[in-house]
This record gives C-alpha cells, sequence and structure tokens, in this order.
C-alpha cells in the first residue's frame, strides 16, 4: 500500500511537471506579438528593448524555462503585466479560497440531491419516482451551468430578493453573509454533478441489489432500510467514488463559468479576466494551478477507493 | 461506416460480422420512447437550422427602436436592448451550435481514432509517445483545454473547433486504443495479417469496424459536450466574434438586462438545453441499443 501511494505521488508529480513545461512552451506559440499588446502602442522602440530585457525575453528559450522553472519551484510565478503589475502568486492565493469554498459547497449541495435520488430511484425502479428523478437527472445534466446561474439570479436575486445577485464576502467576515453569497453559484454547479451522480448511484445500487450478500440480508429477515443503507449504499458507492473523479472536471469547469457570471473573483475569473487582458503570466499561473486542484482531487480519489474497498489490493 | 455484407467477403475471407448497428438500433428506437422524443427534437432543430433564412422572421442583426419589447405578436420572444428581434437571432443561433457540435466532433473522432487504433496495433514506443501525450491531457479538464487553446490561438469560429476538438481527442483515442488491444488478438486479424494486407488495411478495414459501437455512443455524447463547450465560450467572450447570433453570445449579452428583460436571460439557454437534452435521450438510447457500458466521461 505505502509503495502504491509513493508510486502514485511520484506519477502525479511527473504529470505536474510535464503539464508546467507544456504550459510554458504552449504561450510561446502565441501568435501576433504580445508585446506589442501588453505596450499597446505606448511605448517607442526604447520602451519596447526595455520590456523585453525586463522580462528576460531577449535570453535563449531554454534559459528563459529554467529561470522561469526554478522560480515556479520556489512559489514565484512572476508579476502580472497589467494594472498595478502585483506577484501573481498573490493574485492565485487570493482566487483560491473563493474557487475552494464554491467547490467544496457544490459537492455538498450535489451529494445532499445525488444520494436520497440515487438510492429512491433505484429502490423503486420503473415506478413514476423512478422516471422523474432520471427526468431531473437528464435536465440536469443538460442544462448549461451558465444559464441555471442566471435563471437563479432572476428568481431568487432580481425578483425575490433573497440572495445577493453577486460578489464573495470572506469567511471571516461572518458564516450568514459568506454563504449566501455562495448558495445561488453553488446550485448552479452542483446540479449538473448531482445528476452524474445520482444516475450513477442507481444504476450502482441496481447491480449491487442482485448480490448473494443481498439475498443473505434479506432472508436473515432485516427491514428494507437496514437492507438498502448498511447494506447495499455502502457497496453501491465504490463506483461511484472513480465517476467522482471525473466529475471533478466538471466542478472546475463549472467554477470557471459562473464565478464570471457572479463577479467572484476566483482562479476561474482570474483566468478569463487574465486572457482578456493578455495578461499572460497569470494565465500561465491560473492554468497551472486548476490543473494541479484536478490531478490532485484524482489522486485523492484513487487513494480514497483503496481505502474504501478492502477488497482492492495494491501490490 | 462500412458495413460488410456477403458480397465483400470474397476477399476478406476472415472478416466477421461487425456488430449490425442498424437492425439493433431500428428495434430499440421502436420501443424506446425517450429515444424517439430526442430524435424527434434534434430532427426539429436540424430543420431550423437548415431553413433559418426562410423562417426567421426577421434579420437577425436589424437593430430597431423596439428595445426590449415584451414577447408579442410581433416579437414572439421580444427583442433585446438594441431592439433586435430574440426569435430570429436564437434560429440563427441553431446553424452554428450544431455546426460546431458536429464539425468538432467529426474532427476529434478522425484525429482521436487514428492516434488511438495506431497506438494500440503498433504498441511499443509508439504506443508509449502517444499515450504519454495522452496521458499528460488527461490531466486537464476538457474546457480548461479549450479556454487555454483559444488563449493562445485567439478566439474566432475555426479556432473554437479546432480547440474543442484538440480538448476530445484523449477520449476517442483511449477508447479506440482499448478496443484495438483487445481486438488484434482475434484470429480473424490474425487470418488477414496471413492473407499479406498492409497494416492500414487491417487497422482501419478489419479492426476498426469491429470497434464502432462505442466510439459511436462516445461521438453522440461528445456532441452534445461541445454544443455546451462552444455556449460556454462564446458565453465568456471566447468564443465566434461578435455580432455572430450564437446563443452562449445572445445570454451573454442579455446578461445585464435580466432584471428588466427575463427573457432575453431564459429562451437563449432553453435552446441550448433543448439540443442538449435530446443528444442526451439519443445517446442513452444508443448506449442501450449497441450495449456499451457507461462510463461516466
Amino acid at each position: 500500500m505505502a509503495s502504491y501511494i509513493l508510486r502514485r505521488l511520484i506519477g502525479s508529480l511527473l504529470v505536474m511537471l510535464a503539464v508546467a513545461t507544456l504550459v510554458f512552451f504552449m504561450i510561446r506559440l502565441v501568435p501576433g506579438d504580445p508585446i506589442a499588446a501588453m505596450l499597446a502602442d505606448s511605448g517607442g522602440p526604447e520602451a519596447r528593448e526595455a520590456l523585453i530585457r525586463k522580462l528576460g525575453l531577449d535570453k535563449p528559450v531554454l534559459v528563459q524555462f529554467w529561470k522561469w522553472f526554478i522560480a515556479m519551484l520556489q512559489g514565484d510565478l512572476g508579476n502580472s503585466i497589467y494594472g498595478n503589475n502585483q506577484p501573481v502568486t498573490t493574485i492565485l492565493i487570493e482566487a483560491l479560497p473563493r474557487t475552494m469554498s464554491l467547490a467544496f459547497l457544490s459537492f455538498i449541495i450535489a451529494l445532499v440531491i445525488a444520494i436520497p435520488a440515487g438510492i429512491i430511484s433505484a429502490t423503486r425502479k420503473n415506478t413514476a419516482t423512478d422516471t422523474a428523478v432520471s427526468l431531473f437527472a437528464f435536465l440536469g445534466l443538460s442544462m448549461p451551468d451558465f444559464w441555471l446561474a442566471i435563471l437563479l439570479i432572476i428568481v431568487f436575486a432580481a425578483n425575490l430578493q433573497w440572495l445577493p445577485a453577486i460578489g464573495y464576502v470572506p469567511l471571516a467576515e461572518g458564516f450568514w453573509p459568506w454563504l449566501s453569497h455562495l448558495i445561488l453559484p453553488s446550485i448552479a454547479i452542483g446540479t449538473g454533478f448531482s445528476a452524474i451522480i445520482a444516475r450513477m448511484i442507481r444504476s450502482s445500487m441496481l447491480e449491487v441489489m442482485q448480490a448473494d450478500y443481498m439475498r443473505t440480508a434479506a432472508s436473515k429477515g432485516l427491514t428494507m432500510r437496514v437492507q438498502m443503507l448498511r447494506h447495499a449504499f455502502p457497496n453501491a458507492l465504490i463506483p461511484v467514488v472513480t465517476v467522482i473523479g471525473i466529475a471533478f472536471a466538471l466542478l472546475i469547469s463549472g467554477a470557471v463559468v459562473v464565478e464570471n457570471v457572479f463577479a467572484i473573483k476566483g482562479l476561474g475569473r482570474v483566468l478569463i479576466q487574465g486572457i482578456q487582458n493578455r495578461d499572460y503570466p497569470v494565465v500561465q499561473g491560473a492554468v497551472l494551478v486548476v490543473s494541479a486542484f484536478f490531478v490532485l482531487s484524482n489522486l485523492a480519489v484513487d487513494l480514497l477507493y483503496a481505502v474504501i474497498d478492502p477488497r482492492i489490493r495494491y501490490s | 461506416m462500412t458495413d460488410v455484407s456477403v458480397k465483400d467477403l470474397g476477399d476478406d475471407l476472415a472478416v466477421p460480422d461487425p456488430v449490425q448497428p442498424k437492425s439493433r438500433l431500428r428495434s430499440v428506437f421502436a420501443r424506446d420512447r425517450k429515444a424517439q422524443v430526442g430524435l424527434f427534437i434534434m430532427l426539429f432543430f436540424t430543420l431550423t437550422a437548415i431553413l433559418a433564412p426562410l423562417i426567421a422572421p426577421y434579420d437577425p442583426n436589424e437593430m430597431t427602436l423596439d428595445m426590449m419589447t415584451n414577447p408579442s405578436g410581433t416579437h414572439w420572444l421580444g427583442t433585446d436592448d438594441l431592439g433586435r428581434d430574440l426569435l430570429s437571432r436564437i434560429i440563427w443561433g441553431t446553424q452554428i451550435s450544431l455546426f460546431v457540435g458536429v464539425s468538432t466532433v467529426a474532427l476529434a473522432l478522425v484525429g482521436g481514432v487514428i492516434l488511438g487504433v495506431v497506438a494500440g496495433y503498433y504498441g511499443g514506443w509508439i504506443d508509449n509517445i502517444i499515450m504519454r501525450y495522452i496521458d499528460l491531457q488527461w490531466a486537464f479538464p476538457n474546457f480548461i483545454i479549450a479556454v487555454y487553446l483559444v488563449a493562445v490561438f485567439g478566439t474566432g469560429l475555426l479556432n473554437v473547433i479546432v480547440a474543442i476538438s484538440l480538448a476530445f481527442l484523449d477520449d476517442f483515442a483511449r477508447i479506440a486504443r482499448s478496443m484495438v488491444l483487445t481486438l488484434k488478438e482475434e484470429q480473424f486479424v490474425d487470418a488477414a495479417r496471413v492473407q499479406g494486407f498492409s497494416d492500414a488495411r487491417i487497422m482501419f478495414r478489419h479492426i476498426l469496424p469491429n470497434a464502432l459501437a462505442p466510439l459511436i455512443v462516445q461521438a453522440t455524447v461528445s456532441v452534445s459536450y461541445a454544443i455546451l463547450g462552444e455556449a460556454s465560450l462564446s458565453f465568456l467572450g471566447l468564443g465566434v466574434n461578435p455580432n455572430t447570433p450564437t446563443w452562449g453570445l445572445i445570454l451573454a449579452d442579455g446578461r445585464s438586462f435580466i432584471s428588466q428583460a427575463w427573457w432575453l436571460g431564459v429562451y437563449p439557454g432553453l435552446a441550448i438545453m433543448l439540443v442538449v437534452l435530446s443528444i442526451n435521450f439519443v445517446g442513452d438510447g444508443l448506449r442501450d441499443a449497441l450495449d456499451v457500458r457507461e462510463t461516466g466521461s
């Protein structure tokens, strides 16, 4: 087990290094002249020379890469070339808790909807309830998250005025202000996610309910409730956990779009604003952090998989 | 789709019948109400896209002084902040959405299948190189890849199509490779080799037709993801050029006015949802018909 964890850790690290390399070289493929774009015809040739030297672009690409890489390992991702030239790391550290809060809450909302929905539709297979859950799942899968976000704003912010339509308040300024700003965006992201998990739980439950140990449980005279919640559900969760890993991608992609609807300055908004401002150090940094988040959460899922299913042995 | 029939068997004696998708499809679609509804909605939107110039009541870009008017007899879905007819814009938007969805997946399918089949068939260092790349791409969520590619190469219809299809490449490559790995051990492949057929012929005429079922299902589902992806990119201002009426862009433009004009926030999204829903319905029916296990991706 320990060697398996170590191997997976090293593997993830290698992927991250490869990702960093790819991100660095991709941005150098940008067609056109980024320097001209940065200066935005505000400087002559001298200003241009100075900027090129300041950014180290007069050096060979491999030297640039090496410098960037060493700096990155020390947590220095360069400075934003826009506005007041904040260090990219500072921008990202500010953004990260917002995206994490959003992802965490979306995840909770998704599970709260998906677990009962999945169990109920499996135990009442082919009833009206099952059909309703299935239809809800299809709708959830098909609805663009940014559209759901807009609908939620129209209903709960613009008309009912129950919840704020935009912005973010840190947890330090109180639980309710923090939560109230995150509820609508989290529902917007979590709904699609819950649809995937509910469908998985349903099909996994249906499979598990055919197992021999379920017949044993029934013949022991256990109530339906105990059979389902103690015996079927925990076993049904095993395949679901792997899907959760894949669905993290949806959560992150959802955050990128939905943060922009609600003007929450998380990783997604930083990324998109960086692109709009042609602020390449910021774009580079944001993409790195997003993929790190994704790689690490997949790693966590794989390890969790080993923990919850003792039948799996890793050598 | 190569459908091997009896007359082809003359020179390919050893080729077995690939899954007979047609007959099975027909029987499933006859029973599956959901898939029928999906097919019907798909047909509706396809016709809308083709007939857009004929059925759109107004020029989608014509600005008038009837700004943000409520849905009514003259403007069925109302008008936007520049007095443009929302229904006409949505009708024209259908063209872009469907075009992006289909062309993206066609590109990703061709590219991914070639990569996957070559990797699986030759194995060794070729497989290693291709798979390391695929693993690398696996480290990014598809949408983030598309966003990054558009950031690097710029916006516009063509770039969006290329970006999304590159983002989908790994999905198809993985499926094609794993199918080839199992199929290449089959006797009919040995038989084809003994007959002296070229590698390319064995890969694409003998192995690939037998690996179509999971690829068809993945392609169908990917069309819906591609449509959502284009809409999201356009919504973020990273998609097709402004002024092109696309669903994502119409929503983005209308976003600032939703408290006065709810229809600007409701109808374009409804169109996206209906199209994606219909594709998911059909995809689900295909999955049952072709007996492909759900992977969840």
